[in-house]
This record gives C-alpha cells, sequence and structure tokens, in this order.
C-alpha cells in the first residue's frame, strides 16, 4: 500500500512539473518569434495587426494590483482588527459568515454585479463616455481580495498572547490604542502575508474584471478601458486559432503572469519565513 | 504610621457570576511600605491585588461593590477614567511579558502613550527607570535589540523599567518572581527593597520565605477572606489567628 | 473628589479609532448587503419551475438551464471521483508514511504552489494539455480533469489538518493489537479524520460551482441539453456549466434577467455551501 500512497504524494509535484513545463514550452515559441523586448515592452497589442506587445498589459495589471490594494487593504485591515478585537461576540459571529460568503461569492457574480451596477454607475457619476474602465476593475478587485486580507489577518491578530494586551492595559493604554500600539505590531508579518495573499488574488482575477474593464489594451489610467495579463488571456483564448501565432502569444502572457505569482510565492515564503525568525 | 494610607480598602466585596470570591475585605496598605498578600492558592490574593488596577474589569460577569480609594479618590467611580489609574498604579506580571519590540520601545512604550513625544525627555526616561530597574548596565549597548533576547530574569526586571517609565506611585507584583531561577529572584527581592524608598509595592506570593524577606507589612488571605493583617515580624512570630498560623508554619497551602 | 480623565488628545484619537473600525467593518457588511440585494432583487423573479427543469427552446422563446445544472453536477461529481482518492493518498502519505524530511517539503511546496496558481492559468492548462495534447476536446470531461488539479491542494491540506490531530494513541492502539500498517490507516485513522476529508470535500464543491475561467475555455459553450446515457457520450458531452452560462447571457446575449436568476440560484448554492462546511467541521469533528 505504501507505494500507493507515495504516488499519490507524487501527484502534486507531478502536477507542478507538467505545468511548468507545458507553459514554457507553449510559451516560448511566441515570445522567440516577436523577440523578448518587443514582446514585453511593446506598447500595442494589435493580433489582427500581429503586434504584439504586452507593456500595457503588464502596467494594467500593476496599476490595477496596486490601487485594488490601495482601496481594499485598510477596510479588510480595519475590519479584522474589528472582528479579532473589538466586535461583541454576537456582533463578529454575524459578520464572519458574512465575510465567507463574500469569499465564495463566484467571480462571475461579482462581474455581473459590476457590469450592471457598478459600470453604469461610475459612467454617469463622472461623465464618462463609457463606465468600462480601470476604476470599475479596481473597485471590484479591492472587494474581491477584502475576504482574504480579512481572515489572514484576523487569524494572526488573534493569536498574539493575552500577556502583551495585558502588560499594555496595565500601563495605562486604553484597549484600542492597545490593539493598534501592541497586537498589530506583534501580528506584523501574518498581515503582511494577508496583504501579499491580496496582491496574488488580484494580479491572478481573470473573469470579474473581464466583464467591467472594457477590454481595450490601453495604457492604463483610470477612466479608460484597459487589458490586464489575465484578460488578455481570456478574451482571445476562444477566439485564436489553434496554433497561430496569437494563440501562442496567449500562452506567453501565461507564462509572464505564472513568473509574476512565482515572485509572489516567493516573497509570502520570505515574509512567513520572517515570521519564524523573530 | 501615622501618615495617610495611598490606599484604602473597605468592605470590599466581589463576584465571578455565582463565586463569592472576595468577601468583605478592609485593608489599608501605607507609603513606600511593602505589603505581601499571602495565602494558599484560590485564596483570593490575587483578584484582589487585581481590583487594585481594574485589570479585572475586562472579565466578564465580575460584580464589585465596597470602597476602594486611591489617595482618597474612588477607584470604581463611574466618572474615574481607568487609564490614567494605571498610570499611577503600574503592575508586573507572574511571567515576564516584554512586548516584541526593542528594548528602548519597550520603556518608551508608557511615556509615548502618556503623550511624551520628545526624543530627549524619552531618552532621559528610559534611561532612569532602567537604571532604577538595576539592569540598565546589562542592556545600555543593546538598547535597539529586540526585549525578547533577553533572559527571563532580565525580561522581569525590563518588565518592572517598562512599569517605572510610565511614572506610577504604586507598583503591583503579581507572583513576579514565581517563574524566575533563585538568583533572578533575588536581584528582583532587592531591586523592590530599594524601590519602596519611592514607591508602594504590594506582591502576591506564594512563597512565605519571600514575604519575611522583603515585606513590612503581610495580609493573609483564605477563601476570599482577609483573615489577618500586620507588621510582617510580628505576624511571623506571634499570628493572632489560629488559621494565619496553621498556614505559615505549612500545615497546609 | 479628584476624577482623573484622558487627556483630549488622546480621547480624540481613541473616538476616530473606533469609529474607523465600525466603519470598515459596516463597509464590508455593507457591500455584502448591497451584493446580496441587488442580485436576489434582479434575479428572484426571473426563477421558475420551467426555466430550473428545461433546456431553451429558440421556437418556444422559453429559457432554460436545466443543460447547464446537470453540466455543473457532471463536472462535481467526475472531479471529486478522481481528486478525492489522489488527495486523500497524497495526505496519507505525508502523514503516516513519509520518513523523508525534504521529500515531504518538497510535495508541501508543489502543493502551495498549485493552490497559488489563478485560475486563467489553469484554464491554459486545461486547453493545451487535456483539450489539446490529450486530444479530448472541449468537453465535460476536459473541465473536470483541470479541476482535478486545481481541487487537489484544496483536499491534500483539509485532510492533513485532521489526519495531524488523530491522537497518536489511537495510532499506538491499533498496532499494539496487531494490526497491520494499512489495515491500521483504513480502520482508525481515516475514520477519525473523515470531518477533514468531508470539509475538503465540500470545499472542492464550492470552487468547482463558482469556477469559470477554466470552464469558459474548457468545456465549451452549448447551452443545449447533453447525452449522458452512455460512457462514451458522456466523453463528449460539451457545454457551459452554470458560471459559463451566466458569463453568456450577460456578455454575449445582454438577457440580464436569466444572468441575474443565475447569480442567484449561484449565490444560494454559495451559502448551502458555506453552511454544510461549516456544520461539517462541527458535527463530524471526534474529540
Amino acid at each position: 500500500m505504501q507505494a500507493v500512497f507515495f504516488l499519490c504524494g507524487l501527484v502534486a509535484v507531478g502536477f507542478v512539473l507538467l505545468i511548468t513545463v507545458y507553459l514554457v514550452l507553449s510559451g516560448l515559441p511566441a515570445i522567440r518569434q516577436i523577440g523578448l523586448f518587443d514582446f514585453l515592452l511593446g506598447s500595442t497589442w494589435a493580433a489582427g495587426q500581429g503586434q504584439f506587445g504586452i507593456l500595457p498589459l503588464i502596467l494594467t495589471s500593476v496599476w490595477g494590483t496596486a490601487g485594488a490594494v490601495l482601496l481594499g487593504v485598510p477596510v479588510g485591515f480595519l475590519t479584522a482588527v474589528f472582528l479579532a478585537k473589538v466586535a461583541p461576540r454576537r456582533l463578529a459571529d454575524v459578520v464572519r459568515p458574512a465575510v465567507s460568503l463574500l469569499a465564495g461569492i463566484p467571480s462571475v457574480v461579482y462581474g455581473l454585479v459590476g457590469m450592471i451596477v457598478l459600470v453604469p454607475w461610475l459612467r454617469d457619476a463622472l461623465h464618462l463616455p463609457a463606465g468600462d474602465s480601470l476604476l470599475a476593475a479596481i473597485l471590484v478587485l479591492a472587494v474581491m481580495i477584502l475576504p482574504s486580507i480579512i481572515n489572514l489577518s484576523e487569524t494572526a491578530l488573534a493569536a498574539v498572547p493575552k500577556e502583551y494586551e495585558e502588560a499594555s492595559l496595565a500601563l495605562g493604554a486604553t484597549d484600542l490604542e492597545t490593539y493598534f500600539r501592541v497586537s498589530v505590531p506583534a501580528a506584523k508579518s501574518g498581515i503582511a502575508a494577508a496583504v501579499v495573499l491580496g496582491i496574488g488574488r488580484a494580479i491572478g482575477e481573470a473573469m470579474a474584471i473581464l466583464m467591467v474593464a472594457g477590454n481595450v489594451a490601453n495604457m492604463p489610467a483610470l477612466t479608460k478601458s484597459v487589458r490586464f495579463l489575465t484578460t488578455g488571456i481570456a478574451i482571445e483564448l476562444n477566439y485564436s486559432a489553434e496554433g497561430s501565432l496569437q494563440r501562442q502569444a496567449l500562452f506567453s502572457i501565461g507564462l509572464v503572469l505564472f513568473l509574476f505569482i512565482m515572485l509572489i510565492n516567493v516573497l509570502l515564503d520570505l515574509v512567513l519565513k520572517h515570521d519564524k525568525e523573530v | 504610621m501615622q501618615e495617610e494610607p495611598i490606599l484604602r480598602i473597605q468592605h470590599l466585596d466581589l463576584w465571578y457570576g455565582e463565586n463569592h470570591a472576595l468577601k468583605d475585605v478592609a485593608l489599608d496598605i501605607p507609603a513606600h511600605r511593602i505589603t505581601a498578600l499571602i495565602g494558599p492558592s484560590g485564596c483570593g490574593k490575587s483578584t484582589f491585588l487585581r481590583t487594585l488596577n481594574r485589570m479585572n474589569d475586562l472579565i466578564p460577569g465580575i460584580k464589585i461593590s465596597g470602597s476602594l480609594t486611591y489617595r482618597g479618590s474612588e477607584i470604581y467611580d463611574p466618572a474615574q477614567d481607568v487609564t490614567p489609574l494605571r498610570k499611577n498604579i503600574g503592575m508586573v506580571f507572574q511571567k515576564p511579558n516584554p512586548f516584541p519590540m526593542s528594548i528602548y520601545d519597550n520603556v518608551a512604550y508608557g511615556p509615548r502613550t502618556h503623550g511624551i513625544r520628545s526624543r530627549v525627555q524619552l531618552d532621559e526616561i528610559v534611561e532612569r527607570s532602567l537604571r532604577s530597574a538595576a539592569i540598565w548596565d546589562e542592556v545600555k549597548d543593546r538598547l535597539k535589540k529586540s526585549a525578547l533576547g533577553l533572559s527571563g530574569g532580565q525580561q522581569q526586571r525590563l518588565c518592572i523599567a517598562r512599569a517605572l517609565a510610565a511614572g506610577p506611585d504604586v507598583l503591583l507584583m503579581d507572583e513576579s518572581t514565581s517563574a524566575l531561577d533563585p538568583i533572578s529572584t533575588s536581584k528582583i527581592e532587592d531591586l523592590a527593597m530599594e524601590l519602596k524608598k519611592e514607591y508602594t509595592i504590594v506582591i502576591v506570593t506564594h512563597n512565605m520565605q519571600q514575604a519575611v524577606r522583603v515585606s513590612d507589612r503581610t495580609a493573609f488571605f483564605l477563601l476570599g477572606e482577609l483573615i489577618e493583617c500586620g507588621d510582617t515580624e510580628k505576624m511571623f512570630s506571634q499570628p493572632a489567628d489560629k488559621r494565619t498560623e496553621d498556614y505559615i508554619t505549612g500545615r497546609f497551602g | 473628589m479628584r476624577v482623573s480623565q484622558l487627556p483630549m488628545r488622546r480621547r480624540v484619537w481613541n473616538l476616530g479609532a473606533r469609529v474607523l473600525l465600525y466603519l470598515s467593518a459596516g463597509l464590508t457588511c455593507g457591500l455584502l448587503v448591497l451584493l446580496i440585494g441587488t442580485i436576489c432583487a434582479r434575479g428572484i423573479r426571473g426563477i421558475n419551475w420551467q426555466m430550473l427543469t428545461t433546456a431553451e427552446s429558440v421556437l418556444r422563446g422559453t429559457v432554460g438551464i436545466l443543460p447547464a445544472i446537470q453540466n455543473t453536477l457532471f463536472v462535481i461529481v467526475l472531479s471529486l471521483l478522481i481528486v478525492l482518492p489522489l488527495g486523500v493518498g497524497a495526505a496519507v502519505y505525508l502523514t503516516e508514511y513519509a520518513k523523508n524530511h525534504r521529500l515531504v517539503s518538497l510535495i508541501e511546496f508543489a502543493t502551495e504552489t498549485l493552490a497559488g496558481i489563478p485560475s486563467i492559468i489553469y484554464a491554459l492548462v486545461g486547453v493545451i494539455i487535456f483539450c489539446t495534447a490529450l486530444g479530448l476536446q472541449k468537453t465535460l470531461v476536459s473541465g473536470a480533469l483541470t479541476l482535478v488539479i486545481m481541487n487537489l491542494p484544496t483536499i491534500i491540506r483539509s485532510t492533513q489538518e485532521s489526519l495531524k490531530t488523530v491522537p497518536q494513541s489511537y495510532r499506538e492502539g491499533a498496532l499494539a493489537l496487531g494490526s497491520g500498517k494499512w489495515h491500521m490507516i483504513r480502520t482508525v485513522v481515516l475514520p477519525s479524520s473523515i470531518d477533514g476529508i468531508v470539509t475538503g470535500s465540500i470545499l472542492a464543491i464550492g470552487r468547482v460551482v463558482g469556477e469559470s475561467a477554466v470552464l469558459m475555455y474548457t468545456v465549451g459553450l452549448s447551452t443545449a441539453m447533453q447525452d449522458f446515457s452512455s460512457l462514451a457520450a458522456m466523453m463528449k458531452a460539451s457545454g457551459a456549466t452554470l458560471t459559463v452560462a451566466l458569463y453568456i447571457y450577460a456578455k454575449e446575449r445582454a438577457d440580464f434577467t436569466t444572468a441575474f436568476a443565475i447569480a442567484t440560484i449561484l449565490l444560494g448554492l454559495t451559502v448551502v455551501i458555506n453552511g454544510a462546511a461549516a456544520l461539517a467541521g462541527k458535527k463530524l469533528k471526534k474529540v
């Protein structure tokens, strides 16, 4: 029996190898044909004219993620402090399932609400010709990363030893001063991990923003229609001919995205290791 | 002892839900003395100590009646904010609990909380407090290092320094040497005797030798009642109550 | 009587901090209420018996999502059938057999990596490996197989968590009675970690129900009835699941009533799945 279990254990490793090898093998040909420089730094993506520059996609993903983190992290972090420390038990028992429901809602549902409610609202409020924009995508992403940030930060905050908080209270700090000046610093690596996880989720999300971002490969600007790395793949994957340069370029985008995610994983590992050392 | 006691407790009753944990306790705590609270575990001595700086407020279902005054003002007055009270009545816990920050930031925490921002002033307070806690020479070259790197005894003296830095005049010590080795314990006992010149100290201890060594007055608790209180020397040589005698001669506890 | 109070500056800071905390938590909950409210308000009127129990008909002009429901169920069942033995087996290997520390951390690293890969990458992997390289085309089977990879970390983790809480004394007890290791695992260890396996399965079902990017590109976009009558037919079945159908109705047909109706159904399923996961964790836990 041991051999069977051993094989099961190796399956995960096998899958990772398989994914890596296939992504590299499928992603490299287009890069070689287009040229790494033109591919990564080209500012025009127009598959029809044979132009495959993904700089606008990379920048959109970076700006979009940064925007979502900028909005989502403070709200998520403060909600986590509320849940872990301040909320009366009964209230926390209501808010916590609400957060996990927020986490469980499928991304197409976020996309649908974004598309039908948020996008027209933005158009009218900001007097735009169209509401499909980087801003709409950022708002949707900010809501979508909230649950990961809340859950991880709350776990980290709840694990802060009571002794620290007692000591602070006994020195004449109020409860809130204690939470922000002792508990939060003590949980900082867990909170940092939550932020990194949020970044990972934001950069990897495709379907929800496919429905609100407009999907034109512009250089990013808040009110312009934009295309992310993820939506760059999503928008053309069903319509590109098998074996065409266009299809292969999509695999190359996938490879770039994969590298981004790996980078984030390494970052997460560093954050968590740092925690163990302190 | 003609002067007014710094803490005066009268008719103190305390319940945890149904449990009557302190029963009609009356005790005066004189300034610049070390008062030791002794008694078997579960007798209410720690609970009593924690009513003095209202650390019990955090426990749900707790009920307190009676009068506790600090320098004449009512500790449990609803208009009294607990934070200035706790600034004046500092506490050192059973287990050393320095914050996971630098040594300097640990000591500066109290003054910063109470609004001191000036670097010069903070430096001065940190050094003075660390000197008072007899740990300055051991840490002066590593103030920026994490406090968690210190030994247990050093951590506890750091916690004393941290408590002193907030500027209290009463220091409550809740079995503060019970987690330490004998050498660290005797350092902290010496320190307590030095500190009583400037501070009023109340210690909870399960160690009767310690009470004899350091305290001026001793209060003996049993099952939530204050059985006897008086000069330490007198109480350990001629206890007035039979139960006190039984306890200090080691018949129970 | 001297009564001392907090200085003004600190009182303002504390009040501000408290207001911020309540505002943030309120905003989080408000967003959820807004989402649920919007979805239900627009979705409920689109749900009816006919819609749930028929396929759409262009002739009669009726909407029906029965095929999407069937396809979703098929993908759930097939992917669970494959991922459960694999994931539980891997978890058993990691906690009961593995002695080589390096190998354990390699497997755990691989599991974490799989968990961190976004679904659009899995979509590419599905397209490259299952649809193209293995020649399965855009079928429900391709989609289910892709989701097997995606859900493997979920099952491994929750089973592992639960296996770790099985007391060592149970194992020693069984071994002392002379049972072999496999017998011990089958009769003592696995039954006591059933809570983790069930919770993991529920979470995996939740991920399948909510997944769209992978399915969008691997299962096909048909909204017609599929044939599940024989194995050969099942291998060929190709059509939209609930999430994919939502996308098609919203983005390509601009039929928002149906899109919101499906969104309401998905929301309901999410509530049920979250509830079931919480319940399973509580009820099945053997102490």
